[in-house]
Formats: structure tokens, C-alpha cells, sequence
């Protein structure tokens, strides 16, 4: 990590006020990311998610987001008014989300929905804008990208389809991007691919990396650093080398449930949970 | 595009449409000839003496069985014969040619006035859920659904043209201003404008906006709840979330990103409530003395004049299938999953 | 125990009590929306006036005065009197029986037809689904009105004639509301158990998917009820529906219609009575839907 953290969060809560009462999707959040690959793991319903729409400030009604600290490179997102918010998203801080066939508007040009990206931060006439996105498309390393750029949603792969949501999420040159879960809708066999491609561009231009995730070992191998949540909160955070030598009972339970090719068993352990870890 | 590919693209369509068609024909053919106790009788009046009553028998071809009768009404159909009118003694099919501009002139302006209030609306009540906004557009929208469109055009008139006096009464034209324009088009705004004749313009206007005014009000309330509830479809999705992430202000994710779908069904409603509308100028016409379609077809129907009935029928019916085979292509051209 | 302990046992005893049960969660939930809350009372009271149309009336429906002809709202007569001199409000009122009973018989009529070929095609499927769909889209794309006037006009006016020519136009919808519905239910476990214990097609689908139909149809028929109640009246405005001297909303207003501009009243109050009513049925319709069918309550 160099100097101050690009982003700084502490005491992150989200909470959705429901006719049945109160839950409470993150409770009591903290960490700070410098130009580094964050990995974020838990089971699905564990707040990885509502973090990232948190910081971005998109969070749904009727959920309710509070921090004692949330800023980026020293700004405080929490008192920014909607334009100075919007000016921020995509420009500064911007997200990849699931699922390239749902996060994709499907009645639109995808190279048009890269430009559009592009057109909002930066003042450029639309040749340019078409130019910039085409080059933006072959640095995710789509071939004829030319072709592609017309192409509309339905008629690209999940891969590409992917790989053409990165370059949007990127194309703005943000500093810091949130992936939430992005190569869990694709096949094994590309998800891979996008996820070099993430790395080499993450890495490339410096930017700061939160990556959402279930899967632990994935997380290990491509992350700098890993914070393991469970219900809401934060169980631990360590190295991702120091993974193998994990000491909190879950991030523990969560490492033995992975099936280890070298040392086959006969039935996989499945995860207790404590609810001690759920108290203050 | 070439024929095949059309063919290949709108074959189910095309299909589906003469089926339909077949339909209609079957059911107005029922109408006419199966329903009447005595469709004879129907044509003579009760008081024509036998031997006429057994000439028009003969003449209708009800000696004939039943699906012989349906051939020949087939076949009559399709040299666009739909018989003589008893009341103008024309061709039905000449009479309605001469009425059916007055109607599509009035459902059109009903329909475009419905659809620029209805489909901002709809958009306003989507983003603003549970507001007061939400509240108004919705009942607004649910009196439409519980209003009688006759009553409602009375109650216009009644209002804004004896009360207030803003609006041209019943009819299509101020008498002093009746004749000057020859038709070319048959649709007064068009053909007063085409000759310059401004004056005839403005009076042909003023009698239109109220009718146009009261259909375009069932156009809204159709429109304004479907766009609601299309929207708030939309507004849930991923790409919605992608758009914002994006940095893109709120009016444009919602006006041309959610809009963007929602318009995909959207489409066909818009179709759908033009097709209302022309069946609604069946009353409202009556109620403004409108001489269009509808109220040939009432008028018709008071004097029992079936063929002319029957007539209208089918060609409000045609309509009907033809706006639906429409909105199916339409929807194919503004949906690139559907091509 | 109380009764509303009872109701909400989470493990009720009987069959009976979580039937009950179910239905109060639902009147509960009914209960929040204030909307639809109106829109039951309006029907509520449209049945109230409608049986007790004789008592709440002030005059003969049918007695004409020629002496008090077109007088307008006054105490003696709080919605005025018509071009005979009948007293309007009670006239009104005996309507509501005419305006119910139209509603409720295309109703009957409309929904079973709806149910059996909803149910038979969906349960069935194959080319038995293919067919009936396709009629009910080819009576779907029809002008409903256009062709209900024709109708009456082939069988000649009259009321009984009215709600044939309504029904003749009305049951399409029901049909593919049935239908979908029935597509789910047929894929069903328990229909399945039920076909392994070798219930025969007609009882499967009389007994065990017709009745889980029933909750959407009364939905649908709710809100339907508007627009039968706006169909029967343009019937009746044009003379082709209830015969005179009967009360009936829309051939009231269209004997108003020549003394718009000067005697509005005569007009108005039946035109008020329609709307009313039709927005009652629309919001319980409304209201319904978001109780019991939560899948297309927003």
C-alpha cells in the first residue's frame, strides 16, 4: 500500500426496513484499500454485495446506509450531493456486476453502451468516442472489434459479454472497481480468460480491486489480500498467502469444505456455524 | 428485405392473420344469417307479401345449406362485396369508405394525445411509487377504466361548449364552413390544410378536440398503467444498476435506458388502444354527431340495417387484426432479441 | 383462546382452521389498502341499495307525472325528475338491481365457460391446447363492443339479449387466465400423486385443478365487472339493451342526452351512478390482486 488508501470505510452499515422488521444486511463494515487487489469472500446472503452498492450508493429503497467513515482519496461519500455522486461513478469508482446477460441493456448497440460510458466523463464528439471504445474493446482482447462493437447483447457470449462489461466499467479510467461475483455466471472454461484480462488491466493502470466472491480458492490466487465475512461482518482479514495458515474457525470450516485433489475424502465437512461470531 | 425473407420472418404471422380473418368472417357470417330467427324477414320487413318474401329467399341463397350459404358469402366477400345498404341504398363498402376517414381522424388524434400524457405518466408514477404522484396518475388511470365514454363526451359538452364555450360543438364542421373544402384525403384537417383554407382549419379543429380529447382519455388510462407497470419491471433490472454504476444521471437511465425496454411492450398496448378506440368512436360518435364509422354503424343498427351492420363489423374487425399483425412487426423491429 | 389466536394458530388443528386462518391473513392484508377498502364499500352498498331498492326509493320508479316534468335536485326529489316526470334518485336505485343482475349473469355465465376451456387446454396440452387457443385468440383480436352490438342487433334488443351478446364476447380472457394457471398446477407433485392413483383426466381436472383456478378467475371477473357494467350500458344508451320504461342507467342517460345543455341532472345522476360503481369494482379488483395473487402485485 502507498500513502493514504484510495478507499476508506468504517462502521459500514446497511439496513433494509421492512414490514417485518429490521435486517440488517452489513453490520459494522471497516477496511481500507490502496492500489491492491482486495478480495471480499463469504456464503451468499453475507453482505458481500450490499458493501459494494454501499460505497457507490446504490443501494435500493428502502435500505439505509451509515458509516462513521466512508471516503474515497480523503472525500466523504456519505455528504455528496446526487450530481457529485454520479460525477464520481464510473469516473472514480465503478463496479462489474454478475451477469453480462442481465447487466447489459439488451435493446442497445453493446459498443454503444461502452461509448456512452465514455461520453459521460469525458468530453469527446462521438467519432472519437467510437474510436476510444473500439480500442477499449481490443484491450479486453476481443477480436474484430469492429464487428462486435454493433453487436447487441443477446448475440454476444457470456465471456464476451463480460470481457465488453469490463471495458465499460473501465474505459472511463476509474481508479478503484468493484467486481461483484463477475466470472461466477460463466462458464469454467472462460472464466479464466476474464479474469487475466481483469489482472493485467487492474494491475497495468494501477487501479485499486475490489473482488466479491464465494470462492475462497479463487480469491487466494488472485487477490493480495482477503477479508472473510460472514452475516454481515467481517471475521477476519489476512494476506491471501497466509490463507492455508488461517486461524478463525469459519475461514477454517470454509477452506475444508473445498475438495483437494491430493488429498481425497470421502465425505466433504460441511460448515458449522457459531453464533458467537454473530454478537458485538 | 426480400420477399423470402419476409416470408421466412412473418410466415407464423401472416398465418395466424388469415385464420383470424377466417374467424371473423365465420362470426359476423353467424350474425347475419344463423342468429335471426329469420334473416328474410330481417331483409323484407314483416310486412312484404309472399311472393317477394320468396324472391329474397332465393336471392340471399338461404335454400341453400349452410355451408354452401358460407362459400357464396366467401366468395362475395372476397370481390369486396359486402352488400347494399337498405338505408343510403349504396354499396356498404362505398359508404364506409366515405365515413371511415372521420373516424381514423379521430381515433388518431385520440390516440396520439392519450400516448404523449399517457406514456410520461406512467414513467412519472414508476419512479415516484407510493408518492401522491403514484396516487393520482393511478386513479386518473382507474376512473378511465370506470367512466361510460358516452357520458363522459356529454359531460364535455355540456361543459366546454355550453358552459365555457371554448370548443366547436357536435359534428365536424361549423355549418357556415361545411362544403368549402373538397376532399382529397377525407380527413378535414388534412385536406383544409393541403388547400390553405385556414379558417376551415381552425373550426375543423375546434370540433375535433373535444371528441379526440374524451377518447384520448381511455388511451391515457390504458397507457399511463401499463408504462407504470412495465417501468417498475424495468427499473429492476441489472442493467439498470450497470447504467447508474456507469455515472449516468437519472434521467437518462430512466427515459432512455428503462424506457428503452419498457417500449418493447409498449408497443403492442399503444396498437391495442388505438384498436379501442376506434370501437369507443362507436359511442362517442353518436354522442358528437360525428359522421364517421361508428356512427354509421349505430345508425344502422337502429334501423336494423344488418348488411351495413355486418359490414362495419368486418372492416372494424379487419382493422383490429391488421393493428395486431402491426404491432407483432413492430415489436420484431424494436426488440433485437426478437429478429 | 381467542378467536384471532385461533386464526392465527401457525399450527392449525383442522382443515376448516387454516382455511379461516389463510382468509384473515388475507383480510389483513386487504385491510392496508385504503384504496380498495373504498372500492368494497361502494360494491357493498351497491348490493345494499339493490335489495333494498323498494325502501330507499322516495318514489315509483315507474309512476309519471306529467305536471312535474324535468324539475331539477330539490328535497321532493334529490336527483330531479325526467322528461315524464319520474323521480330520478329512485330510479337510480332500482338500476342498481338492473345494473347487478346483468353483471352477475354474464359473470355465471362466462366464467365456467372460461374455466372448462382454460383448464381442458392447459391440463391437456397437445393439439387439444393448440386449438382452443387458438379460437379464444381469434375471439381476442375481435372488437368486443362492435360485436356484442351486432349480436343483439341479429337477436333483436332486450336484456336477457344483452347479457348473451356480453357473455358471447367476454369469456376469452378468462380462458387464458385459466390456462396459465392450469400449465403450472399440471406440472405439479401433487397432480402428479393424484394420476398415480389412477384418478381419471376429467376428475383431475375437475376436481384438483379447476378449484386452484377459482382465486385468479374471481380476480380477473372483478375486474372485469367494470367493463361489463360499462358494456351493458352502452348497450342500453344505444337502445339495444334494457327496454324502456326500465330503469336503466344507460338508457337513462341517453333520454337525458336532448336536454343536456338546459335539464343537465337528467343526465348526470345515472352517469355518476355508472362511474361509482365501476370504480368500486375496479379498486376491490385491484385490491384482490394484491391479496390473492401476489404474483402480479407489484
Amino acid at each position: 500500500m502507498d500513502g493514504a488508501p484510495l478507499l476508506d470505510v468504517a462502521d459500514l452499515h446497511v439496513r433494509f426496513h421492512t414490514r417485518t422488521g429490521i435486517v440488517e444486511a452489513v453490520r459494522g463494515l471497516s477496511f481500507a484499500l490502496g492500489r491492491e487487489k482486495l478480495g471480499v469472500v463469504g456464503e451468499s446472503g453475507s453482505g458481500k454485495s450490499m458493501t459494494g452498492r454501499a460505497i457507490l450508493g446504490l443501494v435500493p429503497p428502502p435500505g439505509e446506509v451509515t458509516a462513521s467513515r466512508l471516503a474515497f482519496k480523503g472525500r466523504d461519500l456519505r455528504t455528496l450531493a446526487g450530481p457529485e455522486l454520479r460525477a464520481l461513478r464510473g469516473r472514480h469508482i465503478s463496479m462489474v456486476l454478475q451477469d453480462p446477460k442481465f447487466s447489459l441493456n439488451p435493446v442497445m448497440r453493446v459498443g454503444d453502451q461502452i461509448a456512452e460510458a465514455y461520453r459521460q466523463h469525458h468530453r469527446v464528439n462521438r467519432r472519437d468516442a467510437h474510436a476510444r471504445s473500439i480500442a477499449m474493446l481490443e484491450k479486453v482482447r476481443i477480436r474484430d472489434a469492429r464487428r462486435v462493437y454493433d453487436l447487441y447483447p443477446h448475440e454476444v457470449s457470456g465471456g464476451m459479454g463480460q470481457r465488453i462489461m469490463i471495458a465499460m466499467m473501465l474505459i472511463p479510467e476509474p481508479d478503484v472497481i468493484i467486481a461483484d461475483e463477475p466470472t461466477s455466471a460463466l462458464d469454467v472454461t472462460v472464466q479464466m480468460q476474464v479474469l487475466a484480462i481483469l489482472d493485467d488491466l487492474v494491475t497495468e493502470r494501477g487501479m485499486g480491486l475490489i473482488f466479491i466472491s464465494h470462492d475462497l480458492a479463487l480469491v487466494g490466487s488472485f487477490c493480495d489480500r482477503v477479508l472473510v465475512m460472514y452475516g454481515g461482518r467481517v471475521m477476519e482479514t489476512l494476506a491471501a498467502r497466509d490463507l492455508a495458515h488461517a486461524t478463525h474457525p469459519y475461514t477454517r470450516g470454509l477452506l475444508s469444505c473445498l475438495p483437494q485433489l491430493d488429498k481425497p475424502t470421502a465425505v466433504l465437512p460441511t460448515l458449522t456455524r457459531d453464533p458467537s461470531w454473530m454478537g458485538s | 428485405m426480400t420477399f423470402a425473407r419476409t416470408t421466412k420472418l412473418f410466415g407464423r404471422e401472416i398465418a395466424a392473420v388469415a385464420v383470424t380473418f377466417l374467424g371473423l368472417l365465420l362470426v359476423t357470417f353467424f350474425i347475419g344469417r344463423v342468429v335471426p330467427i329469420d334473416p328474410v324477414l330481417a331483409a323484407v320487413g314483416d310486412r312484404a307479401p309472399a311472393e317477394v318474401y320468396e324472391r329474397v329467399k332465393v336471392e340471399l341463397g338461404l335454400h341453400l345449406p349452410l355451408y354452401e350459404q358460407f362459400w357464396l358469402y366467401l366468395k362475395k366477400i372476397a370481390q369486396g362485396d359486402l352488400g347494399r345498404s337498405v338505408l343510403t341504398s349504396n354499396t356498404v363498402l362505398a359508404d364506409i369508405g366515405r365515413v371511415f376517414p372521420a373516424t381514423l381522424e379521430l381515433a388518431t388524434l385520440g390516440t396520439i394525445i392519450g400516448v404523449s400524457i399517457g406514456v410520461p405518466a406512467g414513467v412519472l408514477a414508476a419512479i415516484h411509487r407510493g408518492t401522491w404522484i403514484d396516487q393520482v396518475v393511478r386513479v386518473v388511470g382507474l376512473f378511465g377504466f370506470s367512466v361510460p365514454v358516452f357520458w363522459l363526451g356529454l359531460m364535455g359538452l355540456l361543459v366546454f361548449y355550453r358552459i365555457l364555450g371554448v370548443v366547436g360543438g357536435p359534428g365536424r364542421l361549423g355549418v357556415a364552413f361545411e362544403d368549402i373544402v373538397d376532399p382529397i384525403t377525407g380527413v378535414i384537417l388534412l385536406d383544409a390544410a393541403l388547400r390553405g383554407e385556414w379558417e376551415v382549419f381552425r373550426n375543423a379543429f375546434s370540433h375535433l378536440i373535444l371528441p379526440a380529447c374524451v377518447l384520448g382519455y381511455f388511451s391515457l388510462a390504458y397507457v399511463s398503467r401499463m408504462t407504470r407497470s412495465f417501468m417498475l419491471e424495468q427499473l429492476r433490472q441489472e442493467y439498470v444498476t450497470t447504467a447508474r454504476v456507469k455515472g449516468l444521471p437519472e434521467r437518462r437511465v430512466v427515459w432512455r435506458h428503462a424506457l428503452g425496454n419498457a417500449m418493447v411492450p409498449l408497443i403492442t398496448v399503444i396498437a391495442l388502444s388505438y384498436a379501442n378506440l376506434l370501437e369507443g368512436s362507436v359511442l362517442t360518435e353518436t354522442v358528437f354527431a360525428w359522421p364517421g364509422l361508428g356512427r354509421y354503424i349505430t345508425n344502422s343498427l337502429l334501423n336494423a340495417d344488418m348488411n351495413a351492420v355486418l359490414g362495419g363489423t368486418l372492416v372494424v374487425g379487419a382493422v383490429f387484426i391488421g393493428l395486431n399483425l402491426l404491432a407483432d412487426i413492430l415489436y420484431r423491429l424494436v426488440d433485437p432479441r426478437a429478429r | 383462546m381467542s378467536t384471532r389466536a385461533w386464526l392465527l394458530a401457525p399450527t392449525p388443528g383442522s382443515r376448516l382452521q387454516s382455511r379461516l386462518g389463510q382468509a384473515y391473513l388475507r383480510w389483513l392484508a386487504f385491510r392496508t389498502n385504503p384504496l380498495a377498502c373504498v372500492g368494497l364499500a361502494i360494491v357493498v352498498l351497491l348490493l345494499l341499495a339493490a335489495l333494498l331498492a323498494p325502501w330507499i326509493a322516495t318514489h315509483d320508479p315507474l309512476a309519471q307525472s306529467l305536471g312535474r316534468r324535468l324539475l331539477p335536485p330539490s328535497a321532493a326529489h334529490y336527483f330531479g325528475t325526467d322528461a315524464l316526470g319520474r323521480d330520478i334518485f329512485s330510479r337510480v336505485v332500482h338500476g342498481a338491481r338492473i345494473t347487478l343482475v346483468v353483471v352477475l349473469l354474464v359473470v355465471v355465465t362466462v366464467g365456467p365457460i372460461g374455466l372448462l376451456v382454460g383448464t381442458t387446454a392447459g391440463y391437456a396440452g397437445g393439439w387439444i391446447d393448440t386449438a382452443l387457443m387458438r379460437v379464444t385468440d381469434i375471439f381476442l383480436a375481435f372488437p368486443r363492443l362492435i360485436l356484442a352490438l351486432a349480436f343483439v342487433a341479429a337477436l333483436g334488443p332486450g336484456i336477457e339479449n344483452a347479457v348473451i351478446a356480453i357473455a358471447f364476447t367476454a369469456w376469452p380472457p378468462y380462458a387464458r387466465v385459466a390456462r396459465a394457471e392450469a400449465l403450472v398446477i399440471r406440472n405439479a407433485d401433487y397432480i402428479a400423486a393424484v394420476r398415480l392413483q389412477g384418478a381419471s383426466p376429467v376428475r383431475i381436472v375437475l376436481r384438483h385443478v379447476m378449484p386452484l383456478c377459482v382465486p385468479s378467475l374471481i380476480v380477473r371477473s372483478t375486474l372485469d365487472m367494470a367493463g361489463i357494467i360499462l358494456t351493458a350500458a352502452g348497450l342500453g344508451f344505444l337502445g339495444l339493451g334494457a327496454q324502456p320504461p326500465l330503469p336503466e342507467w344507460g338508457a337513462m342517460i341517453a333520454a337525458g342526452r336532448e336536454f343536456i345543455f338546459d335539464q343537465w341532472w337528467v343526465a348526470t345522476a345515472p352517469g355518476v351512478a355508472i362511474c361509482v360503481v365501476a370504480l368500486g369494482f375496479n379498486l376491490l379488483g385491484d385490491g384482490l390482486r394484491d391479496v390473492l395473487d401476489p404474483k402480479q402485485g407489484q
